[in-house]
C-alpha cells in the first residue's frame, strides 16, 4: 500500500491554526511564567490571538474563489486537508461570529474589579470548599490562569466542528470543544457546590449524547462506506437497501449536535449548566457554542443528508415546535435569571431550527427572499450580542454573597442603577424580537424562509412561543422598573457593582451592536448573503 | 461479507447495554464507565464496517476514539473526583442542589 504525502492549506486554515499554537502556547506559559505576571500574560495572549485569528479569517473570508458547476447555488471556498475540511463562506463567517463573541468572553473572564481584585474563577479549584487550603488560597488572592488556554481549546473546537467535511473530524471538533467547557463549568469561585454539579451533569450528559454521536457516525460509515459528506450525499441518492441503516444513524448523529445546541428533549442540561456555571463563562459557551454547533448541524444536514430531507425534516419539524414551547412555557416558572435566561436560550434554539427547515436552493428563490442558511447566520449574529451582553449584565448584580440571580433581589434595579437596567432591558427586547431591535429583524428572517418553504405549522407555534416568551421578557423589565423591593420579607436587594472597562466595553458593544443589527441590518444580511452555500 | 454481521449485533448489544447502565446505574464512576462502553461499541462497529467494505477509514477512526476516550476519561475522573472530596460521595442522585 502506497502512503502519499497529505496536503493542508495553509493559506486557508491558519487563523484556525492560530487559536490551537496560542492554546498550546498559553499552557507553556502556565509552566514557566511566574504566578504574578501570568494573569496578564494570559489574557494578552487569549486576546491578541483571537484578533489576529479574526483579522485572518476577514482575509481568508474575502479570498475565497467562487467554484463553478456544482448546483445553482454560489458557493466559495475550498476544500482543504484532503477534504476533510470545507472552507466556504458559512465557515468562515462562523470563524468570526466565534471570535468576537470570544473575545468577549476572554474579556468578562479577566474581570477582576467585581470580586476586590480576583477574577470570578476558583483559586484553587483542587482546594475542598470551606477548608484552610481554599481560605488561603483566597487570602493569597491566587487565580486560576488556566481558563485562558482552556478557552482557546474550546474556541479552536468551535472554529473546528462547523468546518468540518468528515464525520470524524466532527466527532473530534465535538469533544475538542467539550472537554474545556466541562472544566470551565466547575471553576466558581462562589457556590462551588453548584458549579462542581454542574460541570457533573454537563460531562456526564454531554459524554452520554457524544456516544449517541459516535455511534451514528458507524452506523453512517456502515451505510455509505466513506465519512466524507460528499460520498455520504452520494450513497443517499443512489443506495436505497439499507435505509434502516441510515435513518438509526442520522436519528444518533441528530442526538449527538441537537444536545450540544439544548433543543427538546435534549435541553435538560441547560438550565442547570447556565445556573451553576461560572457567569462569564455561561456567557462565553451559550453564545459560541450555540453558533458553532449551528454551523455544523446545517452542514451536516444540508451537505451529507440533503437528498434525504424528506425523511428528517419531519422530525425537525416537531423537534423545533416542542423546543420552542417547551423553551417558552418553563422560562414563565423561573423565578432566578440565570436559569430564566437559559430556558430562553431553549426557546431560541427552537427559532433557530425553524430557519433551518426553509428554503435551501437558492434557485427556488424569489428576488428578494434568502436561503435558510443565510437566514440562520444572521439570527446568530443577532442571538450573539444579545445572550453575550445580558450574561455580562448578570455578573454585575450583586448583593454580599457575590452575584445576586434571584428576581426578588432585582426588583427596583432600574431606579438605583437606570444605566445597566435599561442596557439588560434593551438586550432582552431584542431577545423577544420587538423592532428595532436584532432579534426582530433575525426573527423574521428565519420565519420568513420557514414559511417559504411551507412549514406553515412550524411558524404558527413560534409565534405563539414568541407572544409567551414577551410576556416572560417584559415581566423582568416591570420588576426592574416598576416595582418596589419588599423590605418587609427582609431580602436585601441587590445593587450594581461598577465593573472595570473590560466588561462595560463588552456590554456597551454588545448593545451597540444589537441596536445596529436592528437599524440598520442590511450589511450583515449583505454579508451572510454573500456567504453564499456549502461547498460540496 | 455476511461474516460482519455478528459483529454488528454484538456492537449493537454493547451499546445498549452501556446506554441501558447510564440510565440506571447510580455511581457517577460506574455511568462513566458505561459511557466508555457505549464509545468502545461504536469502535467495534467502525472497525467491523471497515472490514466490510474493505478500506481504512472506519479502523483509523477507532484510533481516533481510542484517544478521544482516553482524554475523556481524563477530564471525566478530574470532575468526578472533586465532587467526590467535596461530597464524600459519587452518587449522582446526591448531586441535586440545581433543580427546577
Amino acid at each position: 500500500m502506497d502512503f502519499s504525502k497529505p496536503t493542508i492549506e495553509y493559506a486557508q486554515l491558519w487563523p484556525m491554526l492560530v487559536v490551537f499554537g496560542v492554546a498550546c502556547l498559553g499552557v507553556v506559559v502556565e509552566a514557566f511564567v511566574p504566578r504574578e505576571r501570568r494573569y496578564l500574560t494570559q489574557a494578552a495572549l487569549a486576546v491578541v490571538g483571537l484578533a489576529v485569528a479574526l483579522g485572518g479569517s476577514v482575509w481568508v473570508g474575502t479570498d475565497l474563489k467562487e467554484l463553478k458547476g456544482a448546483g445553482d447555488a454560489v458557493a466559495r471556498g475550498k476544500l482543504a486537508a484532503e477534504g476533510t475540511l470545507a472552507v466556504d463562506g458559512p465557515s468562515v463567517f462562523i470563524w468570526a461570529l466565534v471570535l468576537v463573541f470570544a473575545i468577549g468572553g476572554v474579556l468578562l473572564f479577566a474581570e477582576r474589579r467585581l470580586e476586590a481584585g480576583v477574577s470570578a474563577f476558583a483559586g484553587q479549584a483542587a482546594a475542598l470548599p470551606g477548608t484552610e487550603a481554599e481560605r488561603e488560597a483566597s487570602t493569597r488572592g491566587l487565580d486560576h490562569t488556566e481558563v485562558y488556554p482552556l478557552l482557546m481549546f474550546a474556541v479552536g473546537g468551535m472554529m473546528l466542528f462547523p468546518t468540518a467535511n468528515d464525520l470524524l473530524t466532527m466527532f473530534v471538533a465535538l469533544e475538542v470543544l467539550s472537554l474545556p467547557l466541562y472544566l470551565l463549568c466547575g471553576l466558581a469561585r462562589r457556590r462551588r457546590l453548584l458549579s462542581q454539579e454542574a460541570a457533573l451533569k454537563y460531562f456526564l450528559l454531554g459524554a452520554f449524547s457524544s456516544g449517541f454521536f459516535l455511534y451514528g457516525v458507524a452506523l453512517i460509515y456502515g451505510f455509505a462506506g466513506s465519512m466524507q459528506f460528499a460520498d455520504i450525499n452520494e450513497a443517499v441518492r443512489n443506495d436505497t437497501s439499507n435505509s434502516a441503516l441510515l435513518l438509526i444513524g442520522m436519528g444518533m448523529l441528530a442526538v449527538g449536535l441537537l444536545f450540544k445546541v439544548g433543543a427538546v428533549p435534549f435541553q435538560a442540561w441547560t438550565p442547570d449548566v447556565y445556573q451553576g456555571a461560572p457567569t462569564a463563562v455561561t456567557a462565553f459557551m451559550a453564545a459560541c457554542t450555540k453558533i458553532a454547533a449551528f454551523g455544523a448541524l446545517l452542514r451536516l444536514f444540508y451537505v451529507a443528508f440533503g437528498a434525504d430531507r424528506w425523511d428528517w425534516q419531519p422530525m425537525l419539524w416537531i423537534i423545533a415546535i416542542l423546543t420552542m414551547l417547551v423553551g417558552s412555557v418553563l422560562a414563565v416558572v423561573q423565578t432566578d435569571m440565570k436559569r430564566m435566561l437559559a430556558y430562553s436560550s431553549v426557546a431560541h434554539t427552537g427559532f433557530l431550527l425553524t430557519g433551518l427547515l426553509g428554503v435551501q436552493a437558492a434557485s427556488a428563490l424569489g428576488k428578494d427572499e434568502i436561503t435558510s442558511l443565510q437566514a440562520v447566520l444572521f439570527y446568530l449574529a443577532t442571538y450573539g450580542p444579545a445572550t453575550v451582553g445580558t450574561f455580562a449584565i448578570v455578573t454585575l448584580v450583586r448583593d454580599a454573597g457575590g452575584e445576586a440571580p434571584a428576581f426578588s433581589k432585582w426588583a427596583g434595579l432600574g431606579k438605583r442603577s437606570p444605566l445597566a437596567a435599561g442596557a439588560f432591558a434593551f438586550l432582552l427586547l431584542s431577545m423577544a424580537g420587538i423592532p428595532l431591535t436584532g432579534g426582530f429583524v433575525g426573527k423574521w428572517a428565519v420565519f420568513a424562509v420557514a414559511l417559504s418553504a411551507g412549514a406553515w405549522p412550524v411558524v404558527i407555534a413560534a409565534i405563539a412561543a414568541s407572544v409567551i416568551s414577551v410576556f416572560f421578557y417584559v415581566r423582568v423589565i416591570l420588576l426592574m422598573f416598576f416595582a418596589e423591593p419588599d423590605r418587609d420579607a427582609g431580602v436585601e436587594s441587590a445593587a450594581v457593582t461598577t465593573p472595570s472597562l473590560l466588561t462595560s466595553a463588552t456590554i456597551a458593544v454588545c448593545v451597540a451592536a444589537t441596536l445596529f443589527l436592528g437599524v440598520i441590518p442590511g450589511p450583515v444580511l449583505d454579508l451572510a448573503g454573500n456567504a453564499g452555500s456549502f461547498i460540496r | 461479507m455476511d461474516s460482519v454481521t455478528p459483529f454488528i449485533v454484538l456492537s449493537a448489544i454493547l451499546f445498549t447495554i452501556g446506554a441501558v447502565g447510564v440510565l440506571t446505574r447510580r455511581n457517577a464512576i460506574v455511568v462513566f464507565m458505561c459511557v466508555e462502553l457505549m464509545l468502545n461499541a461504536s469502535n467495534l462497529a467502525l472497525v467491523a464496517f471497515a472490514k466490510q467494505h474493505g478500506n481504512l477509514d472506519g479502523q483509523i477512526a477507532a484510533f481516533f476514539v481510542m484517544v478521544v476516550a482516553a482524554a475523556e476519561v481524563v477530564v471525566g475522573l478530574a470532575i468526578i473526583m472533586t465532587i467526590f472530596r467535596t461530597r464524600r460521595s459519587a452518587s449522582v442522585d446526591d448531586a441535586s442542589l440545581l433543580k427546577y
